[in-house]
């Protein structure tokens, strides 16, 4: 299956879940998703597609928090990345640990360092985060403000 | 765990909890494994890493793009090129530039010689671990040579400092491809005697096949990358699938073993470094005359992807824009964040002396085991890192002995 057919395999088998392809470069595509679509996506791109799970990276963006969600097929050269927006008053989306085991690292540590729930994953605990951080403070947020004032951390250039 | 252990109701064998780590400070990954045993056997294992957690992603945040590429070079002592590597290619992704071919030529050099330092520096610990000492020294030496390579090219033993965006920052001078070359082939040899060696040695069968076994179902559920994934049967390589630097104009082959075990871990890097050697050898004698960047000036708002094959396995980054100087996103993930998660799979039903050789298979840094001690459930110490190096090597030179060639 080449990058066409398989975007367009994706396009018929999810219309009302894709809400927009973005094919940024011959081996990059963004997907746009329903939030609440993400397990069946995954699940189609892993067991279907055999694609291979690289990792989530969380955005928290002005008016909602993203999560990329990158997948490669590495047959084919592409790395596809499925794109959710959540909303920042309900910051929850649903686990992908059913689907495969390595969601569960990355899943912790989005829950620990951009505060976003999880919903299903068997043990939501801290992953990098040190037992004295306080809870409901989020580092990679914007909105991070240093509660430690004895801290020495790089304030930046 | 012999008689200091505490006894169990009615002759069970007790539970004991073994905690492994968690941190030295010349780690790279400092992590804290806590076995739980029952007798010999390990029935469970929890893993905590985040010790030495220096926030590297926020820290990007307020670095300007150049900087950056020197922040991701800290990020790890053995793969420093692996990190810039990876990171230029997300840049060049956001920005959609290609750097010029010597450059690529001169990135592909530098990451296979990164490539042949990590797996020579494994191999040494690996036969370190398990009682071998002269393999240990045979492989460090080796690196020596390796690490002059390096430093007759970068001017620097580890952190080379060679990549920017658009291309890299040092030419490799004429003058220095001869010594260069002499220096890589005069390693061959030597790797095909230990080559030879641990391939044959019916005692190093005994402690590493069939031991830590990762099953290839296991592998692609975990999404294990690199070495470990190869070693079970995984043909991925993202030098192969998904080509960059001049990988796709370079003859080489990528190493793929079916049995998963420690054993196959071992050969699957070995004979790596023989195809490294194959790949600098033509990119040295085929480096192409020209330019070694080029003129990057604004980083327009977007996002880049950048992977690559570190030694390890593939390393991922991911780099947001939004016009300014520095990024508003920069994902990091290493290679190993993949790997570790696999000791679920392939310590669980194995004993605590084969422990350490299979949390090291899987190369994650091993200054850690040196931090090792073993406590019963009361919290008294039993044993100490040095105890289970100690373990492991007894039990080499048990089979040893009943092979007879003690």
């Amino acid at each position: 299956m080449n990058r066409q057919e398989l975007l367009q395999t994706l396009r018929e088998r999810f219309p009302d879940e894709i809400l927009g392809v973005f094919e940024k470069s011959p081996k990059r595509v963004y997907i746009q998703i329903q939030p609440d679509a993400i397990v069946r996506l995954a699940q189609y791109l892993f067991k279907e597609i055999q694609a291979r799970f690289i990792i989530a990276s969380g955005v928290d963006g002005r008016n909602q928090m993203e999560i990329l969600y990158h997948f490669t097929v590495e047959d084919i050269d592409l790395v596809i990345s499925l794109r959710v927006t959540l909303p920042k008053t309900k910051l929850e989306i649903a686990s992908l640990t059913s689907v495969f085991t390595a969601a569960h690292w990355i899943e912790r540590e989005i829950h620990e360092l951009l505060g976003i729930n999880f919903v299903g994953h068997p043990k939501l605990k801290r992953l990098l985060l040190p037992e004295d951080w306080p809870e409901g403070v989020y580092p990679l947020r914007k909105d991070y403000q240093e509660w430690d004032p004895t801290a020495i951390r790089d304030r930046g250039v | 765990m012999g008689s200091n252990c505490d006894q169990g109701q009615g002759g069970v064998v007790p539970r004991t909890i073994v905690p492994i780590g968690p941190y030295h400070p010349l780690q790279e990954e400092p992590e804290f494994f806590i076995l739980t045993v029952e007798g010999e056997m390990v029935v469970d294992i929890d893993l905590q890493i985040g010790y030495n957690h220096r926030g590297i992603e926020k820290l990007s945040e307020r670095k300007a793009y150049d900087q950056v590429t020197f922040v991701v070079e800290r990020i790890c002592g053995i793969c420093s090129t692996s990190h810039p590597f990876a990171y230029t290619q997300a840049v060049e992704d956001l920005i959609s530039v290609e750097a010029p071919p010597r450059a690529q030529f001169i990135r592909t050099i530098i990451a296979e010689g990164e490539r042949l330092h990590s797996h020579l520096l494994w191999l040494g610990l690996a036969g370190h671990f398990l009682g071998y000492n002269t393999v240990f020294m045979w492989a460090w030496k080796l690196r020596e040579e390796i690490l002059d390579v390096m430093e007759i090219l970068s001017g620097n033993r580890n952190n080379y400092a060679m990549f920017k965006v658009g291309g890299v920052w040092r030419d490799i001078q004429a003058h220095d491809i001869p010594p260069v070359l002499k220096k890589i082939e005069s390693i061959i040899p030597t790797l095909e005697k230990l080559k030879r060696a641990v391939i044959d040695d019916p005692v190093l069968h005994a402690r590493t096949k069939g031991i830590g076994i990762l099953s290839k179902e296991a592998a692609i559920d975990y999404c294990a990358v690199g070495p470990t994934a190869r070693a079970s049967g995984v043909d991925r390589d993202i030098r192969k699938n998904c080509p960059y630097g001049v990988y796709d104009q370079i003859d080489w082959d990528m190493i793929v073993t079916q049995n998963g075990d420690v054993f196959d871990k071992v050969v699957v890097r070995i004979n790596e470094m023989f195809e490294s050697i194959k790949i600098i050898q033509q990119c040295l004698s085929r480096l192409p005359q020209g330019e070694i960047d080029c003129v990057v000036k604004d980083i327009p708002p977007g996002e880049g992807i950048g992977h690559i094959e570190a030694p390890r396995g593939e390393c991922f980054h991911y780099v947001r824009s939004d016009g300014t100087n520095r990024p508003v996103r920069h994902k990091i993930r290493a290679p190993t964040f993949m790997n570790l998660p696999t000791f679920k799979e392939t310590v669980i039903g194995g004993t605590i002396s084969d422990a350490a050789i299979v949390l090291a298979a899987i190369d994650p840094c091993y200054c850690c085991t040196e931090r090792m001690a073993v406590r019963n459930t009361k919290g008294q110490t039993l044993w100490t890192g040095e105890d289970l190096i100690r373990l492991s090597q007894e039990k080499t030179a048990q089979i040893k002995a009943q092979i007879g060639r003690s």
